[in-house]
């Protein structure tokens, strides 16, 4: 398999700010590769610099083989584009929009085909102006696929929407996938990048901080696997003295890190015996979630902000 | 460029501008209320006294002099008298968009005291029929004096009558081409402001620039677009002048070099204001800053010729001063050299234009 996008030390500041500060990563050809990162994070420029619209400080960068500043031209025809906060000619309706796209690229229009296959109702007689946040995604997807790219972009393509029109252009990013195209998805919930990529680049301020599949990267960068006792905080001291394992008492709860098989049997043993009171006990493992919000840095609010509407970055 | 990219978006560009009522309201009906309006408060406009251009043939003899100053006297019209034009009082009342004259004839004195008829000649324009009427009166009263007082009633002096030709204009047929001309300025204009403004905000033109479709493609579309809403603009406005107010104007090849470099020339201005400004709203005001002084000092409602003479210096470097001029030549006086060297302007100053709109204004980010 040979890449389809290679990043190098790729570097975009915009005067002072670093947007982009020195990241490397590589897409393979055929995989869903997810940048994940909270708000202001450098993703959009990152997107913006692969498709050719905006030139790059320093690094190298390499889009199926080509440097897209310089082969914009050629490279448009390869790839499919949806910007962040998608906007098009309010006046179209949808079909005239995929002919007009068709036209300018010269392909036959397939407006049913496409309407159909992001689930716009092709009876839809609306101007864009008046269509649902959901429903102008669609359109934007639906656009990004006139020129059947090998390659698609989609910045944030479900940011702001309901769960069902979201639920809807997940399907088309497996069925891209299924199709064989490259696809490189940003997004700033994690449980779209868990649930469509092959691999994820977590990015904040501009670096990189993790990259993996999200196995991986739970593995790597998340804490071992715990076991969380609802019961009497005192046990905490002995159990630690007992056990010889990390002990902390976590959201009302006392947590044991588990470091061995056995480790799990050997605390709930103790616990029974030692006559602490105790209601419940459960396992805990780091989510993808667990992992971001630890490496994007718990000070970082906007890693949680979960944004209603696409932001504004 | 390729045609079939010119070919698509132009058509999207089109139902986009049809879609939006406030652009074709701005093209087409807006400038047809100017007519209506302006037209109804000027056509009868005016004092009431009609001036009258005379050509005193007979050497200022005191029976012609004494004529005239009869006729200043009935307060109905006022008397200038002009140099000899060796006959030619039409083509002088016709150049000056006069629509009243006079001329007395060499031997108006002798014929007096001979007593044998003569004749003075009346042009009137029958398009002012109103100012036709009081001139006649006016002329037909001081004449029955004269018969009567000096030539004991028998009649002596008599007039003819003359319609001035074709070439006389009112204040509505100057009003027809200064009108194309604004909104050859405006529709291209603001459209542009408003485009290369809130487009860029948009993220349009990031979105185009997806495509193959190209800078140049893309304002040779637009350009198309605006040309052929000017040609349409200009036919509905001389269909409305002719048919409500009488207007003297008529299609003629003179026009259309100005309906198609008028536009490119206006859009490349728009462009430019709305490529240096950083809001939509900047781009507005600029926009209007321009429009303003162009509107009123260019002869869109007023002829230049008759602004004193600062205001018509500061007009001669208004682009729309060429646009209205090089109309003016051709559908009014059909004067081709004039409207050739306006043209000629034009296209320079577009050309300028153009390519500093080009230059500045970019699709990609930075
Ligand atoms: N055109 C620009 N001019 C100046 N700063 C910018 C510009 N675009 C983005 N930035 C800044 O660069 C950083 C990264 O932005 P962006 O790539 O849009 O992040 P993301 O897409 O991850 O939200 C932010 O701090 C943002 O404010
Ligand atoms: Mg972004």
């Amino acid at each position: 398999m040979t890449a389809a996008v290679v990043v190098k030390n790729l570097v975009k500041t915009y005067g002072a700010v670093r947007a982009v500060d020195g990241i490397d990563f590589t897409i393979e050809t055929g995989e869903v590769f997810a940048f994940l990162g909270p708000n202001g994070a450098g993703k959009t420029t990152t997107v913006e610099i692969l498709e050719g619209i905006r030139p790059s400080t320093s690094g190298e960068v390499s889009v199926l083989g080509k440097d897209p500043w310089k082969d914009a031209r050629q490279l448009q025809q390869r790839i499919g584009v949806i910007p962040q906060d998608f906007h098009f000619f309010p006046k179209l309706k949808p079909r005239e929009a995929i002919d007009l796209y068709s036209g300018l690229f010269g392909v036959p229009s397939r407006a049913t085909e496409l309407l159909d296959r992001v689930e716009l109702p092709d009876k839809d007689e609306a101007l864009f102006e008046n269509l649902s946040g959901g429903q102008k995604q669609k359109l934007g997807l639906a656009l990004a696929l006139v020129n059947d790219p090998q390659l698609c972009f989609l910045d944030e393509p479900t940011t702001g929407l309901d769960p069902r029109a979201r639920r809807a252009i997940w399907a088309v990013i497996r069925g891209l996938k299924a199709e064989g195209r490259t696809v490189f998805l940003t997004t700033h919930y994690l449980e779209e990048a868990q649930l469509l990529a092959d691999r994820i680049a977590i990015i904040n301020l501009g670096h990189i901080i993790a990259a993996g599949t999200p196995k991986d990267i739970i593995q790597r960068y998340g804490r071992p696997e715990r076991l969380q006792i609802v019961g009497d905080p005192a046990m905490v001291e002995p159990l630690r003295r007992q056990v010889g394992l990390p002990v902390e008492v976590q959201d009302g709860s006392v947590s044991v890190e588990l470091h061995a098989k056995g480790d799990a049997l050997k605390v709930l043993s103790w616990v029974d015996s030692s006559g602490y009171r105790y209601s419940s006990f459960s396992t805990a493992q780091d989510t993808l979630e667990d992992v971001f919000i630890r490496l994007v840095g718990a000070s970082d609010h906007s890693a949680m902000d979960i944004a209603p509407e696409g932001d504004a970055a | 460029m390729n045609g079939r990219r010119i070919r698509s978006y132009f058509v999207a560009f089109a139902k986009g501008y049809i879609r939006n009522p406030i652009g074709l309201f701005f093209t087409l009906i807006f400038p047809i209320i100017l007519i209506l309006i302006f037209g109804a408060v000027f056509a009868n406009a005016g004092s009431s006294v009609v001036p009258l251009y005379v050509e005193n043939l007979d050497h200022d003899s005191p029976a012609s002099v004494a004529f005239l100053s009869a006729l200043n006297d009935t307060g109905a019209v006022q008397v200038y008298v002009i140099s000899p034009t060796a006959g030619n009082l039409s083509a002088y009342l016709a150049k000056n968009s006069e629509t009243a004259g006079l001329l007395i004839p060499d031997g108006f004195e002798s014929a007096l005291v001979a007593k044998t008829p003569v004749d003075v000649v009346v042009f009137t324009n029958p398009a002012a029929a109103s100012q036709a009427g009081i001139v006649i009166g006016a002329v037909q009263g001081v004449e029955s004096a004269f018969n009567l007082k000096e030539a004991g009633g028998s009649v002596v002096v008599s007039s003819s009558y003359l319609n001035v030709g074709s070439r006389i204009f009112t204040y509505i047929d100057y009003l027809i081409p200064g009108l194309i001309g604004f909104s050859i300025l405006t529709s291209p204009m603001f459209s542009m402001v408003n485009i290369s403004s809130t487009w860029k905000r948009d993220k349009l033109f990031r979105q185009l620039s997806l495509t193959p479709l190209t800078r140049a493609e893309w304002l040779t579309a637009a350009m198309i677009w605006y040309v052929l809403l000017a040609i349409v603009a200009a036919l509905v406005m001389i269909f409305v002048g002719r048919t409500v107010f009488g207007a003297h104007v008529s299609v003629v090849p003179w026009m259309f070099p100005f309906l198609v470099a008028g536009p490119v020339l206006f859009v490349s201005v728009g462009l430019l204001a709305g490529s240096v400004s950083k809001t939509p709203e900047t781009a507005a005001v600029i926009g209007n800053v321009i429009l303003f002084p162009m509107m009123f000092l260019s002869g869109t409602f007023f002829p230049v010729s008759g602004f004193p003479q600062y205001l018509q210096t500061v007009a001669h470097v208004l682009p729309l001063y060429y646009v209205i001029d090089g109309l003016n030549d051709g559908i009014l006086f059909g004067n081709s050299v004039g409207a050739l060297r306006d043209l000629v302007i034009v296209l320079i100053v577009a050309a300028v234009l153009f390519a500093a709109a080009v230059s500045v204004f970019s699709w990609r980010e930075d």
